[in-house]
């Protein structure tokens, strides 16, 4: 965990104090709606279909019990009792009144939490790996050089009014579980030949409405220089980025539009000019920010203990919860367990107060108070001994938060969608819902193997739909609502776009042409242990659509 | 609209000299950029001081030959969103050095003050005299700063490590203005 000291403190407090007063001036007539609207995407609040939505910071996804508890107090205090987990490691509240925002961010600050920099055209929330300090295939804990950034980017006064929104993510693992190649900078902390850690920088990836893979531009930073790069990066975006139109206002465009070599050139031109001011990073600030991060002290603990071998031998269903869920954790003895927030018919991503009040419990008991949050709306309790497993599953079965399909095709990515966005062009979570429930057979999904779904309710691919391996865009025809089909797509450090399955479908069979398209795969494997996304990649789109549009 | 300098409501003593309008020779004036670049030499040889009103769009570096020049540079907010003239102030404080006056116009409010001041503005061409009015409660919203730019002041990075060096067991934040 990171602990604030009074520097942070005070900012949060600060910054709810100011909103408190920007809230005052709007009710009072003082600021129009057009004047407050970029005041309050600063500090997260969205003005959705229904009502005003707070969306709360997770930095790099990491939570302790007590703010999961402040969370369930929000929840119940000011919202209609629950939350909703995010893509980007953040949380959104959708039923807040305007007059008590301030309020509300108030009793958050208290847990050290807030909107800050979670919307609006700035450096947004940074994201790393969910399992950033336990994941046995990470080089260091990329969480320190997130958080190194978060500070940076706070409040920049250079970078907080953007040609569009900026997102940073972060990985130092092998494999990518944060997404680098679809964000508007992404930082992969690798070991160079001489055996120095630094990052590789890939520049212009994204989704929305002109995909793009990102582009690497300098393939070993020095950790010193990642603050004078990154700005030297915002810098030449915010002066030459397009503001002409908001479609093509993003880094990728401006990336695309010159071409990675360019870009990067322009980018070191502007580096060599800062790169030994003030932003050389002294290793000292390095080491303080990463004081701050307090590790659980374990116990010294072997793996496999004989209460797990037990419980697995005689409990089948809790061995099929260990197969999925469970993950080896960089220490002897303990384990990383992965809690399903895509209970089969629910929307994915959502928690009730009483399970975040339930779960930072459980974190205390079994987790030395931690839990993250990932960017496939699932949580982690990332500290558990592997000898309190079978306890774990019993409470989290209890609690709806142990189905197991982690990685499975009913472990559906979704954006909020119609029911609640404006921008949405058709609703997300009952296609989600209904096709938890289409593949809710546990031991189908398992046979399946991992198959990630995303869903997205426009174009604007809040629910990721390009890298699905399976993508479901939502599209308008004359007042109804489609879905266009893509297959293939990855976010991973092999991160490539999904290709066009064909003409857009209904929604009402939207869910039959998924169960289709799974069942052709199913079909056309190779053998049971090629993964659908790996099917795809071997024998194309063409045989997919064959038999989808065939029979249609 | 109200003139915010050094703090303080003020009168503006520049005149905005705009197109191919005659520049009073004992006046201090504005022109735009085009007319600096073209006529340098004439405009600089008035007795009263020339500042220049410099687009958001055009490169920052094209005015660095005639910084010695100018007494004022006034960059441009279109609107509150369009950032770019921040770059262009930071670049003109950090990178060249510039110790004129340096003005914020276009849509300037209330909530982009502190923005504004550490990006290096000293004047601002308020649109809400309310906003004018506000304008020190504004500056003095926040005391800790988590990034070096060119108002000088400490970074929290920079603070932490003060107070390592000096012993206090954690860091206090004080108002530093």
């Amino acid at each position: 965990m990171y602990h604030y000291d009074d520097f942070d403190r005070t900012l949060v407090t600060e910054r709810v104090s100011e909103f408190r007063d920007q809230v005052a001036r709007r009710l009072s007539g003082a600021l129009t709606e057009e004047e407050f609207k970029p005041l309050r995407l600063m500090n997260g609040v969205y003005l959705q279909l229904h009502a005003y939505m707070l969306r709360i910071a997770i930095p790099y996804g990491t939570l302790s019990s007590e703010q999961m508890r402040t969370l369930a107090h929000v929840a119940r205090r000011y919202d209609r009792n629950y939350g909703h987990f995010t893509t980007r490691q953040n949380i959104q509240f959708n039923w807040i009144k305007l007059e008590e925002l301030p309020d509300a961010m108030t009793d958050l600050a208290r847990g050290g939490l807030h909107g800050m920099q979670t919307s609006g055209n700035c450096v947004r929330n940074i994201t790393t790996d969910q399992w950033a300090g336990v994941a046995p295939d990470e080089i260091e804990d990329p969480r320190i050089w997130a958080e190194i950034l978060r500070q940076h980017s706070t409040m920049h006064p250079e970078f907080s009014f953007l040609p569009r929104k900026f997102k940073i993510a972060l990985t130092a693992a092998t494999h990518d579980r944060a997404a680098i190649r679809v964000h508007d900078i992404g930082l992969r902390l690798h070991r160079n030949g001489a055996g120095e850690t630094g990052f590789e920088v890939i520049v212009g990836g994204g989704l929305g409405r002109t995909p793009f893979v990102g582009k690497t531009i300098k393939p070993f930073l020095p950790k010193r220089d990642l603050l004078s790069y990154v700005e030297a990066v915002l810098r030449v975006y915010n002066q030459y980025g397009r503001r002409d139109n908001i479609y093509k206002a993003r880094i990728k465009i401006l990336v695309h539009e010159l071409g990675a070599e360019k870009f990067g050139a322009e980018v070191d031109a502007e580096w060599q000019k800062i790169k030994d001011g003030a932003l050389a990073l002294d290793p000292a600030f390095a080491a303080d920010v990463a004081a701050r991060f307090v590790y659980p002290d374990y116990e010294k603990l072997a793996d496999g203990p004989a209460e797990l071998t037990q419980a697995r031998k005689n409990d089948t269903e809790f061995e099929r919860w260990f197969k999925n869920s469970v993950s080896s954790h960089k220490v002897d003895g303990y384990a990383i367990v992965t809690l399903s927030l895509k209970p089969e018919g629910a929307p994915p991503g959502d928690a009730t107060a009483e399970q975040m009040d339930a779960i930072a419990d459980l974190a205390d008991r079994h987790s030395f108070g931690e839990i993250r949050v990932g960017h496939e709306q699932n949580l982690v309790l990332p500290h558990v001994a592997q000898r309190d497993l079978y306890a774990l599953w019993q409470s989290l079965y209890k609690i709806g938060v142990a189905t197991p399909n982690v990685g499975l095709v009913s472990d559906i990515i979704a954006c909020p969608g119609l029911d609640y966005c404006s921008l949405a062009n058709t609703r997300s979570i009952p296609v989600a819902q209904e096709l938890t429930r289409r593949f809710g057979d546990l031991a189908l999904a398992q046979n399946l193997g991992r198959l990630h779904i995303n869903i997205s309710g426009c174009i604007n691919a809040c629910g990721h739909h390009h890298v699905g391996h399976i993508g479901l865009l939502g599209v308008e025809k004359n007042g109804e609502e489609y879905y266009q089909i893509t297959l293939g797509g990855k976010a991973d450090e092999d991160a490539r776009l999904g290709a066009l399955l064909g003409p857009a479908v209904k929604y009402d069979d939207v869910a039959d042409v998924v169960e289709d398209v799974v069942a052709t795969y199913v079909e056309l494997r190779e053998r049971p242990d090629e993964l659908f996304v790996d099917t795809v990649k071997r024998i194309g789109i063409e045989p997919f659509k064959e038999r989808i549009y065939a029979a249609r | 609209m109200p003139l915010v300098k050094d703090g303080q409501i003020v009168s503006d003593p520049y005149l905005r000299v705009l197109d191919d309008a005659p520049a009073p020779d004992d006046t201090a004036a504005i022109v735009p950029a085009a007319r600096l670049l073209a006529d340098a030499g004439e405009l600089t040889r008035r007795a009263g001081p020339i500042g220049v009103l410099w687009p958001n769009d055009q490169t920052i570096s094209e005015l660095e030959p005639y910084l010695d020049k100018v007494a004022l540079v006034a960059l441009v907010f279109p609107n509150f969103r369009d950032g770019r003239a921040y770059s262009q102030a930071r670049i003109l404080r950090e990178r060249y050095q510039f110790r004129g006056e340096l003005r914020a116009t276009g849509q300037v409010l209330r909530d982009q003050f502190l923005f504004l001041v550490r990006a290096g503005f000293d004047s601002f061409e308020v649109v809400k005299p309310a906003d004018a009015q506000a304008f020190k409660d504004a500056i003095h919203r926040y005391s800790v700063f988590y990034q070096p730019a060119a108002d000088g002041q400490l970074s929290a990075f920079r603070r932490r490590a003060i107070a390592h060096r000096t012993g206090a067991a954690s860091p206090s934040v004080e108002r530093v203005r």
